[in-house]
């Protein structure tokens, strides 16, 4: 008699908490980011995650009326993480790119910008070809069309593949890397800071199509339309009504948006 | 004799055999038995299924060049590693305490320690130290990823191979020694014609055992920029997020670290045979 | 000097909390690691020996894959694909929900699967070295035979097997190193992070090598401890 009580009351609870969870209206959405590449997202030694992803995603959340939270994940595992459902999108200056589109879907653009590449101050190396960089070390963050862009087009270079920016920041700083890849916009960042002391920007790179995608975007998991449709009126609204440019212009000089 | 044949009842057959009960264990044996064959052809229809001959094309040979990394930074590793740690073994069973104390500390630091860490700290420590470095002119030297980390692995096996070595040679009994001095031979001569071919009999077990832990080691050196067969495979995943590429990695550490050990078997049953009884 | 200080020091501009819940992160991790390997250990060796031929192999196969696969992949395999496994299975069963398998639990489980097949092999020797006449006097006084794996043949193994325990929990402390691989916050992800961010790269390692050190020489004076508590009933030479 107690036991089947007790099973009757945990089914009568299990009940209401899924009751309540229906009952409610506000969207709950998790979003997946690196925490590791400033000034897109990057995580403050309090814990706390700043940066332009972070700043458009609220805002898309708030376009939305949706609850968000965010959760970080290394770089290397931000796509399986979303398949296995640790979160419902990623906002991490995730490129689009046909090969990505095979596992995940894409919302539209959020904006665009170019690789390039930054080298030592007393490099040697004069241009970003891949002749200039034959034999040279390059580094640039793994699983990322920047890695993508050296194989493809600087096949010369002895590429090497750092987990996140900082690894790479350190070994050009000791100088065990020659040249780094990576987006023109953190690159620019990192160079005016303290750190990027060591180094100067060699030159902008052409954004391939294939490799570079149409720029960054939303990923979500195959099949979830709705959620796509919503966060791309939500990014037309933010661009429609202003607050795509506030944002914009407390981090960057330039349109990030592109054409 | 012939008394005792008159009155034998002729060969009777076996009696029955007990009949075999479906006891706790055997049920529990079947069923793994089963879970585990399920999972086998789960496994070989997965990969028969994710088989994509673009794919192959692109990333095998990469995956052979990994293999190649592999192997030649184990190899190396332990062999210089084996050379390394006989200066440390005698220091461990020597005499002197300031001898005995230095070789103490460099086992226990090294041993007591993870070689992911170890790795890291002569990777991206000694990475902070390039003026100094340059100045001695060894930054040539680690400035390389691979040879960082044979440094690190060469460190790490002298250890515990310094430490099979004293084991091996202390399980030898004393009266070797004595016998050896009693026939007058010096030090050199004993341990190279008596101790020695006794103590490396002790140790082939765990000296094959370290060999394949060095193997199965070496995978870490895919988080500091190595393209071995794992960092290969990581390469490959992040490309394509195709789970397979784990799966196929999988299979060639399994099928390197099973040959290797049952090639250590059939060479320790060869060499022990003598001490059979 | 100065500036060493300041980033070991406690609070906003130190490192030193970090570090510190990467210790604890570090412990935790294998302790929660270690009554499941044990369990599954013994379970497997008791598998080992028993007389039902497929128990006997299902056990060889369990201990052959986990000892043949490199220990960072077998965490990468349980972190990347159990997940993706466990949703499948669930998908395949009707239940449409999504099962969260963290870092720490996926740790935990890679670490107990290799744990516990190193830990077969030495509870298997620890079984082999106690005399059958254990067994056949426990039997011979009534006694089930749960009662006398519990009463008699326990205490006997445990001490038997206490050195290659101890041997197996040092390369478990060691072995959590590896699941800053998968973003885990133990010792060695805080002072990487620390050491990226503050360029002390010498520093912040040499830290994770002491503090790893330390567990070590806890760890053997706690061994060592215990392993002469099981002896004190033995005579001595």
């Amino acid at each position: 008699m107690r036991f089947t009580k007790g099973i009757m009351a945990a089914a009568a609870t299990l009940a209401l908490t899924v009751g309540a969870a229906q009952a409610q209206d506000m969207m709950k959405l998790k979003i997946g980011t690196e925490g590791a590449y400033p000034p897109f997202n990057n995580l403050e030694a309090d814990g706390s995650l700043v940066g332009f992803d972070i700043d458009i995603a609220k805002a898309l959340c708030a376009e939305m009326k949706a609850d968000c939270e965010f959760v970080t994940q290394d770089w290397d595992g931000i796509i399986p993480a979303l398949l296995a459902g640790k979160f419902d999108a990623i906002i991490a200056s995730m490129s689009i790119t046909e090969e990505r589109k095979e596992k995940v879907d894409f919302t539209n653009k959020y904006y665009n910008t170019p690789p390039a590449i930054a080298v030592p101050k007393d490099s040697d190396i004069t241009d970003a070809t891949d002749e200039g960089l034959a034999g040279k070390a390059l580094g640039a963050q793994s699983s990322t069309t920047h890695s993508n862009y050296a194989e493809e087009k600087f096949p010369s270079a002895d590429l090497k593949l750092y987990p996140t920016p900082d690894e790479y920041k350190l070994d050009i700083a000791s100088g065990r890397i020659d040249a780094v890849i990576d987006d023109v916009i953190v690159l620019s960042e990192w160079l005016k800071s303290d750190d990027g002391d060591c180094c100067k920007l060699l030159a902008t790179l052409p954004t391939d199509p294939v490799i570079n995608g149409e720029g960054a975007g939303i990923a979500i998991r195959k099949g979830e339309d709705d959620l796509r449709e919503k966060l791309n009126a939500a990014i037309a609204a933010i661009r429609a009504n202003g607050t795509y440019k506030e944002i914009n212009d407390k981090y960057f000089d330039v349109d990030v948006y592109g054409d | 004799m012939s008394a005792a044949t008159h009155r034998l009842i002729p060969a009777q057959p076996a009696p029955p055999a007990p009949a075999k009960t479906w006891t706790a264990s055997r049920v529990a044996g079947t069923l793994l038995l089963l879970f585990w064959i399920v999972a086998g052809i789960g496994l070989v229809y997965y990969l028969y299924a994710a088989w994509d001959i673009d794919k192959v094309e692109r990333y095998a040979p990469k995956y052979r060049d990994g293999l190649i990394v592999t192997l030649t930074l184990v190899g190396l590793s332990i062999v210089i590693g084996a050379i390394v740690s006989v200066p440390v073994a005698i220091g461990r069973m020597s005499n002197n305490p300031v001898l005995s104390r230095i070789a103490f500390a460099y086992v226990y630091i090294f041993r007591g320690t993870p070689l992911i860490a170890q790795l890291f700290l002569i990777y991206y420590g000694l990475g902070s130290f390039r003026p100094q470095l340059e100045a001695v002119g060894l930054w040539g030297f680690f400035r390389d990823a691979w040879n960082c980390a044979l440094f690190a692995f060469t460190l790490n096996t002298a250890a515990y191979q310094a430490e099979i070595l004293r084991g091996a040679i202390d399980s030898v009994p004393r009266g070797q020694w004595e016998g050896a001095a009693a026939l007058g031979l010096n030090r050199v001569q004993t341990l190279w014609k008596i101790i020695m071919p006794q103590a490396l009999i002790v140790a082939l077990r765990p000296y094959g055992n370290e060999i394949i832990l060095m193997l199965k080691g070496s995978a870490i050196v895919a988080l500091v920029t190595v393209f071995d067969l794992m960092g290969e495979t990581r390469r490959a995943f992040s490309r394509t997020y195709d789970f397979q590429m784990y799966i196929w990695a999988a299979v060639f550490y399994f099928v390197m670290v099973e040959t290797l050990r049952n090639v250590w078997n059939w060479l320790e049953t060869g060499l022990t045979r003598h001490l059979k009884r | 000097m100065d500036n060493y200080l300041t980033l070991l020091s406690f609070g906003d501009q130190g490192w030193s909390d970090e570090i510190a819940w990467g210790v604890l992160i570090t412990v935790s991790l294998a302790l929660a690691t270690l009554p499941i390997g044990l369990f599954i250990g013994f379970m497997i060796a008791l598998g080992k020996q028993s007389e039902d031929w497929a128990l006997r192999i299902s056990a060889e196969i369990y201990t052959t894959i986990f000892r043949g696969l490199p220990e960072l992949l077998t965490l990468f395999i349980v972190y990347y694909g159990l997940q993706i496994g466990l949703q499948l299975l669930l998908k395949f069963m009707g239940f449409d929900g999504t099962v969260e398998i963290n870092s720490f639990m996926a740790g935990a489980m890679s670490l107990a699967l290799v744990f516990s097949s190193y830990a077969s092999e030495v509870f298997l020797s620890a079984f082999r070295a106690i005399p059958k006449g254990q067994y056949e006097g426990g039997y011979a006084l009534g006694l089930r035979r749960g009662t006398v794996m519990r009463m008699v043949v326990l205490p006997q193994l445990i001490r038997i097997a206490l050195p290659g325990l101890g041997n197996l929990w040092m390369i478990l402390l060691k072995d959590t190193a590896l699941v800053s691989a998968i973003g885990l916050t133990d010792i060695l992800r805080q002072t990487g992070v620390a050491a990226r961010v503050s360029k002390e790269a010498f520093l912040f390692f040499g830290i994770a090598f002491l503090l790893y050190l330390t567990l070590a020489l806890i760890s053997s004076i706690a061994l060592s401890r215990i392993e002469a508590h099981g002896k004190r009933g033995e005579q001595s030479r």
